[in-house]
């Protein structure tokens, strides 16, 4: 098995016609994602290597089924076009959109919770999520996850998403999920609600988790972690050699006061009884150990 | 971005947040100006984005022509922290009866807006917070809702401002929120928050940071660019679009994704090496973008070695390894680099590298011995 996302998921592509959206839109169906359709307003009626593109969600969702959006829409428009999605009954959002303004991510968040509680967002700025072998949205490189498990994999980095990938598939170790969760300050889906539909997945074994310095997710996942998952847990966090007080990139990289570091997101995560790595190609090797004693 | 002082004063007024009659300058003589138009006595105020500019000397009170001379003379040019002091922002003084403080930000935990006010201002509000966290008033607000002037009378009560404060409390709070919202910072502040013996509350700070996301609706921002603030190096990585933090270390980093650039600088740490920065060169770079990173970094002294650590998502590994071969041409690289090319269209990258493969530039095919090889070249540790 495998979380949010498998082989009956119907993705509709929102932004299908610009560079980015058909770039990886393509790759993704050539992946086996069932990509059903696209939606660009004005452009209904038009396909792009044979996906039909509609003017709206609504009515892609009405003609082909579609059960999940991935929204490649630039950042002033990236806000609307998940409410959108959200409207149209839309119940898993993905968006990679990377540099919406915060009061956009804000809002959006928090309408979701409180006017579309039956979708789940995924980012904005993440590269979205990957199941192995059965659906592939967003902008992962499908080549370098191996299918099959036992592995769960959750993290904030996009790269590091995909370095935690090459690392398992370089030791011969299969992936249920892989989920970017993305590094802005208000991301959709967090590390906890990925922890626990690993710990409910039986085919996930194991979860490996990447986080990186600011905010308090990673301790929070700490709390979520001892309390209530039983699966062994490998964990790295980017950013130890950070300066406090600089934007490392990520909008949520950076550091303030004694809060947020490194260290204090790694004594946290290893009281939980998590295996903490120095590296991603330690977490890897930590990660084949277990997998091993399974 | 963060404002100056007089920026987040003169952001504050686009709002209709009152604060105190002044003005910006450059010079002595300018200071005069300001001060005269403004009306003794006047404070001068060293403009640096560093906090403790009062203990360090950068705040004056003057009440003539002479003594603004003096101090303006005094603190134009002034190290604070490694911060040159190149403005002066002089502003009539206000009479001071109390002090607040009042601000809105992004409580992360809990995904929703903070307004934090509180009848202790004028000191370090993280003191404040540690030592006597009831003085504090705090309130979330749901973004998808809004803050009401009933929010606002709620939270300055809770605080226990002072019954002759709480009307223009009340008003500037509002008009502080517009101004967080509308005006798309990541944090309004002002400390303090001041009341004076006639009974008008105004702002006598500003701390303003603004979403740089969000530039795209506010042309007006242009005019608060400056950039003086900023190392050679990081202006150079800034005025070509790169996200760069400069470090002290001497192994230039380019990596994409944010995270990856962090890890990059972790683990040229912990193979001996130390990081000269942190640049991403993030998501979908291109040719050009990956010449300008190898400029920037070329521009730095200290750099004995350099690591491009890219895993291709959106960013596509033709494109990187063009932008290597462009830059080659474009620049004389010094130093050696070490190139770790992987993900998406990885191995058309590494058959463009090929061609230009040598003893400075090198191919390495995992991240680890990648940064072991970068480090090596540039010496070991120092």
């Amino acid at each position: 098995m495998s979380i949010f996302v498998d082989e009956s998921t119907r993705v509709v592509v929102q932004g299908l016609t610009g560079g980015q959206g058909r770039f990886h839109g393509l790759r993704n169906r050539d992946y086996g994602t069932k990509i059903v359709a696209g939606v660009t307003p004005g452009k209904g009626g038009q396909d792009v290597d044979g996906i039909p593109v509609y003017d709206t969600v609504a009515a892609a969702v009405e003609a082909t089924g579609a059960n999940a959006s991935f929204v490649s829409v630039p950042p002033r428009g990236a806000a609307a076009a998940i409410l959108e999605a959200a409207s149209a009954g839309i119940p898993f959002v993905v968006c990679i959109t990377e540099g919406i303004p915060a009061h956009d991510e804000a809002r959006v968040y928090n309408t979701l919770v409180d006017t579309f509680p039956g979708t789940r967002l995924l980012g904005p700025n993440c590269p979205g999520i990957i199941s192995p072998g059965k659906c592939n949205i967003g902008i992962t490189a499908g080549e370098i996850a191996l299918p099959g498990g036992p592995v769960g994999i959750v993290s904030r980095s996009g790269t590091l998403t995909y370095q935690a990938l090459y690392e398992l598939k370089q030791l011969g170790i299969g992936v249920t999920t892989c989920v970017g969760i993305g590094g802005d300050p208000v991301p959709g889906t967090n590390f906890v609600d990925c922890l626990a539909a690993f710990e409910a997945d039986p085919d996930t074994r194991a979860i490996a988790m990447f986080g990186e310095i600011g905010g308090s997710e990673e301790e929070k996942a700490a709390a979520f972690i001892a309390s209530s998952v039983t699966k062994p847990v490998v964990a790295y966090i980017a950013g130890v050699t950070a300066p406090p007080g600089k934007k490392m990139g990520h909008a949520g990289a950076i550091i303030s006061g004694s809060k947020g570091t490194a260290q204090a997101k790694m004594s946290a995560l290893a009281e939980a009884g998590v295996h903490v790595v120095n590296n991603p190609t330690e977490a890897g090797i930590k990660m084949a150990e277990i997998v091993k004693e399974l | 971005m963060d404002l100056f002082e007089y920026q987040g004063k003169q952001y504050f007024a686009r709002f209709g947040i009152p604060v105190s009659a002044g003005g910006v300058a450059d010079t002595v003589d300018e200071a005069v100006a300001r001060a005269e138009a403004a009306g003794y006595p006047v404070v001068v105020k060293a403009q640096v984005q560093v906090g403790g500019r009062g203990k360090a000397g950068g705040i004056k009170l003057a009440a003539d022509a002479d003594e603004v001379r003096r101090h303006a003379g005094n603190i134009l040019g002034m190290d604070i922290k490694g911060h040159v002091v190149h403005r002066l922002w002089v502003e009539h003084a206000s009479d001071i009866a109390k002090e607040y403080y009042a601000s809105f930000t992004l409580d992360r935990a809990a995904k929703k807006y903070l307004a934090m006010v509180s009848a202790k201002g004028g000191v370090d509000i993280e003191a404040v917070a540690e030592e006597d966290p009831e003085a504090i008033a705090r309130m979330h607000i749901d973004p998808s809702v809004g803050f009401t002037a009933a929010d606002a009378a709620g939270l300055v009560e809770s605080a226990g401002l002072d019954p002759e404060a709480r009307e223009g409390a009340v008003d500037i709070l509002q008009k502080l929120y517009r101004c967080y919202v509308e005006g798309d910072a990541d944090l309004t502040e002002i400390n303090p928050l001041i009341l004076t013996p006639a009974g008008a509350v105004h702002a006598l700070d500003a701390k303003v940071t603004l979403d740089d996301n969000a530039a795209f609706r506010h042309p007006e921002w242009d005019d608060f660019r400056d950039i003086d603030e900023l190392d050679e190096r990081e202006r150079l990585a800034k005025s070509k679009g790169l996200q760069y933090v400069g470090l002290d270390g001497f192994v230039g980093i380019i990596a994409n994704g944010a995270g990856l650039a962090m890890s990059t600088c972790d683990v040229v740490n912990q193979v001996g090496g130390k990081p000269a920065n942190f640049l991403d060169i993030g998501g979908g770079a291109n040719a050009e973008v990956m010449a300008n990173a190898l400029e920037v970094i070329n521009s730095d002294a200290n750099v004995r070695a350099i690591f491009i650590n890219i895993f291709g998502g959106i960013t596509r590994g033709e494109e990187v390894a063009n932008g290597i071969v462009q830059a080659l041409s474009r620049v004389s690289i010094g130093a050696p680099m070490v190139i770790r090319l992987d993900g998406t269209n990885a191995e058309e990258g590494r058959a463009i590298l090929k061609a230009v493969e040598s003893d400075k530039v090198i191919s390495s095919p995992t991240m680890l011995d990648a940064a072991r090889t970068a480090v090596s070249l540039a010496g070991g540790a120092a």
